[in-house]
């Protein structure tokens, strides 16, 4: 299988290393980061590859655009794992489009373009006759779509909730075990890796948002969009009202939640038992997913990460390889 | 409620009957003979959940089968939350917060627990509310966001059973 991979960050290259290193049946033929593309029919050398972005931040030449790659190079599949743009969406959106355009297949992390277009990205993808996937845009390593798609196929889904954001669990945890304060506990996080320089799109919760909208739209189609999302974040938590919740056995931690019969969409930090499955530490993520015949399932696992977001890509991309014809 | 009755065959259940036409739900039956009673009569403790303003009729139709009330306990506030706010407590008139709970008439708050950080920080407190059915904790729920809109404060309420 033939794979064009846009996007060489910390994503790109766990996807790249997995493909250099296991033997999965998978050749990356064409390469973009931000500003570089660079493509081989017969197959890109990885180490050479990844030597040369370290070296030079660049992963081969300037003056093609990734446009023209996509609609250019020789790929069975498009792993589109840019930075994701949760304002507009693009320049993915039209990347996507374009590789469907062309009857290639698409196996996405990033969250924007499932979140703002998802709807009319599946209904192209349909007509092309071909796969979109996106399992990493959602609690990275834990395989919940696939679960949802095949797993528990046949079931009517009632309720999803849990913890879809690492940053704010970290946050939490360590307020709670250690008794810091948010700021501390933000500073900590930030020099450890697990919060961005500006970390209001996870702490005030619309990282979490976004993740529920795609679930709610895959699972129910019912085209809810971030807006619908009643949102709360962590920013304003006092180490107090972790003490007071401490001391009634409970803590606290920002739970997602989607519970189409009483009309709930809503990512809000709650007083949760601490024996409760989904009071999960450091950056993990957790999910609860409640059917008619299966009842209660919790998946708990990494929801980030270079290599654990990786498996999910690769995941969907083997998945692709076994489940549709291949064309010649 | 204690009840005291004749101690024949199918007296007990003619008694729990009323109690699910009126619309109650029976939490515990508690039936002791003691020995030195009376052997005609037989004395039941029974715990139950009613309905608002169906006690009357209750009783009514206990009398008709000829149960004798031999005293009625207190209502007790079954439904118990504890919620977490967050904010100027003091500044936004903390008293006034409780008492839009407790002057429901329906459900009080039970219990009040704070910090007290330096003057202008915001204080955290833990409150447990009491009401006497789901619905009016529902109810009572919606006050407290309420009045957490109107005064800025972060309410922070318990991840419930979603089933």
């Amino acid at each position: 299988m033939k794979i064009a991979l846009i996007g060489l960050g910390s994503v790109g290259r766990g996807v790249a290393e997995m493909v250099a290193k296991k033997d999965l049946g998978i050749t990356i033929t064409a390469v973009a980061d931000s500003t570089s593309v660079c493509m081989d029919a017969d197959g890109i050398d990885i180490h050479t590859l990844l030597a040369r972005k370290k070296k030079s931040g660049r992963c081969g030449d300037e003056g093609v655009s990734v446009t023209e790659l996509l609609k250019k190079a020789d790929y069975d599949a498009l792993v589109e794992v840019s930075p994701t743009n949760a304002l507009t969406g693009e320049p993915s959106i039209g990347y996507i489009k374009t590789a469907l355009n062309r009857k290639k297949h698409v196996v996405t992390s990033n969250k924007g373009p499932i979140c703002l277009a998802g709807k009319e990205l599946r209904a192209l993808a349909q007509k092309k006759g071909v796969a979109l996937r996106y399992e990493a845009t959602v609690a990275g390593a834990i395989p919940v779509m696939h679960l949802l798609e095949h797993g528990l196929a046949g079931n009517e889904i009632l309720a999803i909730y849990g913890i879809l954001n690492g940053t704010c669990n970290y946050i939490l945890t360590r307020m709670a075990d250690e008794g810091l304060t948010y700021d501390q506990a933000l500073l900590e996080a930030r020099e450890l890796g697990y919060a961005e320089a500006d970390p209001t799109y996870d702490v005030q919760g619309i990282d979490a948002a976004i993740k529920l909208v795609i679930l709610a739209n895959t699972i129910w189609g019912n085209g809810a969009t971030l807006d619908d999302v009643e949102r709360t974040g962590i920013d304003l938590l006092t180490a107090d009202a972790l003490r007071l919740a401490e001391e009634d056995g409970c803590t606290i931690r920002l739970i997602a939640e989607a519970i189409p019969r009483k009309h709930i969409l809503r990512v809000s930090p709650r007083i949760i038992p601490k024996n409760h499955p989904l009071v999960v530490e450091g950056t993990l993520n957790a999910l609860t997913l409640e059917t008619d015949m299966a009842k209660e399932i919790t998946l708990i696992g990494r929801g980030a990460g270079s290599v654990e977001t990786a498996s999910a890509i690769i995941g969907d991309l083997l998945y692709i390889r076994n489940h549709y014809d291949k064309r010649a | 409620m204690k009840l005291e009755m004749k101690d024949s065959p199918g007296q007990l259940v003619a008694a729990l009957k009323p109690i699910s036409d009126v619309g109650g739900n029976i939490i515990a039956v508690i039936h002791q003979r003691e020995p030195e009673l009376d052997q005609d009569t037989l004395n039941v403790q029974i715990v139950l959940e009613l309905p608002e303003g169906r006690l009357d009729k209750l009783i009514a139709l206990l009398k008709e089968q000829g149960v004798h009330i031999q005293r009625i306990g207190k209502k007790r506030l079954l439904f118990k939350r504890t919620v977490i706010l967050i904010g100027h407590l003091m500044h936004t008139d903390l008293s006034d917060t409780v008492d839009r709970i407790d002057s429901t008439g329906f459900a009080e708050v039970s219990d009040l627990s704070m910090s007290m950080p330096a003057v202008n920080e915001r204080s955290s407190s833990r409150i447990t509310i009491k009401a006497v059915s789901k619905k009016d904790m529902a109810a009572a729920m919606t006050i407290l966001r309420t009045v957490a809109r109107q005064k800025s404060l972060l309410l922070l309420e318990p991840l419930e059973d979603v089933a």
